[in-house]
């Protein structure tokens, strides 16, 4: 390190910003594609039948096939708006 | 057996037909004969990049339809012994090549050629589809740059299920990375993605760096793979690419700033 970099304000450069959102986009895109193929459709789904009861947002349904050593685990997280 | 390498990227206008001419040039230099194949149905380039727009006579779908065989369509390079070039058709007929007929050409190419070049188009349609599809190796090609490191990623995803190899389980597609466009100084500035968080993000071999350069611009106006510029930095990158993939250890260059004593002084 030079000894500018000490009057240097921290600040993060836009590479570091750059390298944070891939790591975050790829690693959701990496977990879409590794799922079987009905996942998408079975997200919808679910989100319709819950909106019958609740009024919930569009990214409200999170659906993951996770494998744990024989077993595939299908994880499914809801997320119910705050009670007024 | 050939060996069929596509060059592929997902993204556009990275480089990918600048690789697949000095990689093939590369190749046929070093005593292998090679083939490269334009897959970019509509949109021929590669003649151009290889300086042999004015002799294309029949193309890979005149092949593909028996129109003519794969001795008339093929163009010998002038310059390099033991390279040949098989250029797109510029139908607009997005369904002109056919999975049957682009099999068919490879095994013609596998005949008499030690590799195959397949220059993918970007996208992830039926044209960079079928040019991955038979692969034994992929070049993947990207720019330290948000769009194209995605994009490369979904790549990889496609030829980790979508090829020949996945599909019938055998070992997988060798990927490779080639990070084109690098301009150390501006790494170092943190404007830039560097070769580390690339190979990060996507985590594959890295073949080689390329440095931004205007000698790719020079190679393509006059029509002469850049590798053949022998003096240059982009030629000298693409020739220790060819050597590593070729299995030579050659360390990699052009990935540090060039400094001055100035930049020395209060950057150490």
């Amino acid at each position: 390190m030079g000894f500018l970099d000490y009057f240097r304000a921290e600040k993060k450069t836009s590479a570091s910003l750059a390298k944070e959102r891939l790591q975050v986009i790829v690693a959701r895109e990496r977990g879409a594609r590794s799922g079987p193929d009905y996942l998408p459709a079975l997200q919808a789904d679910i989100l319709d039948v819950i909106r019958r009861y609740v009024a919930v947002d569009e990214d409200a349904v999170r659906v993951q096939v996770e494998r744990e050593g024989e077993y595939e685990v299908l994880e499914l997280n809801v997320v119910l708006p705050d009670e007024d | 057996m050939a060996r069929i390498v596509v060059v592929t990227s997902g993204k556009g206008g990275v480089g990918k037909t600048t690789t697949s001419a000095a990689f093939a040039a590369g190749l046929a230099r070093a005593g292998h004969r090679t083939a490269v194949v334009d897959f970019d149905v509509g949109l021929r380039n590669l003649d151009l990049i290889m300086g042999c727009e004015r002799r294309v006579v029949y193309d890979f779908v005149n092949v593909i339809n028996g129109e003519a065989n794969l001795n008339q369509a093929l163009i010998r390079d002038k310059r390099t012994q033991g390279l040949s070039i098989l250029p797109a058709s510029q139908t607009r007929d997005k369904d002109a090549l056919t999975f049957e007929g682009v099999q068919a050409v490879l095994e013609g190419l596998a005949e008499d050629h030690d590799y195959i070049v397949c220059d993918s188009p970007a996208g992830i349609e039926r044209g960079a589809h079928l040019a991955m599809y038979f692969a034994d190796d992929a070049l993947v090609v990207t720019n330290p740059e948000v769009s194209s490191v995605r994009d490369s990623d979904r790549v990889l995803g496609l030829l980790s299920s979508k090829t020949r190899r996945a599909e019938q389980g055998e070992d997988p597609v060798q990927e490779h990375l080639i990070i084109t466009r690098y301009v150390p100084e501006r790494v170092g500035k943190g404007e830039m993605l560097s070769v580390e968080d690339v190979g990060e993000i996507l985590s594959i071999d890295l073949l080689g760096v390329i440095p931004e350069s205007s000698a790719v611009l020079n190679a393509s106006n006059s029509g002469v793979p850049v590798i053949l510029e022998e003096q240059t930095d982009a030629g000298q990158a693409y020739d220790d690419v060819v050597a590593r993939y070729l299995g030579q250890q050659r360390e990699h260059r052009f990935i540090t700033e060039k400094k001055g004593l100035f930049g020395r002084l209060f950057k150490g």
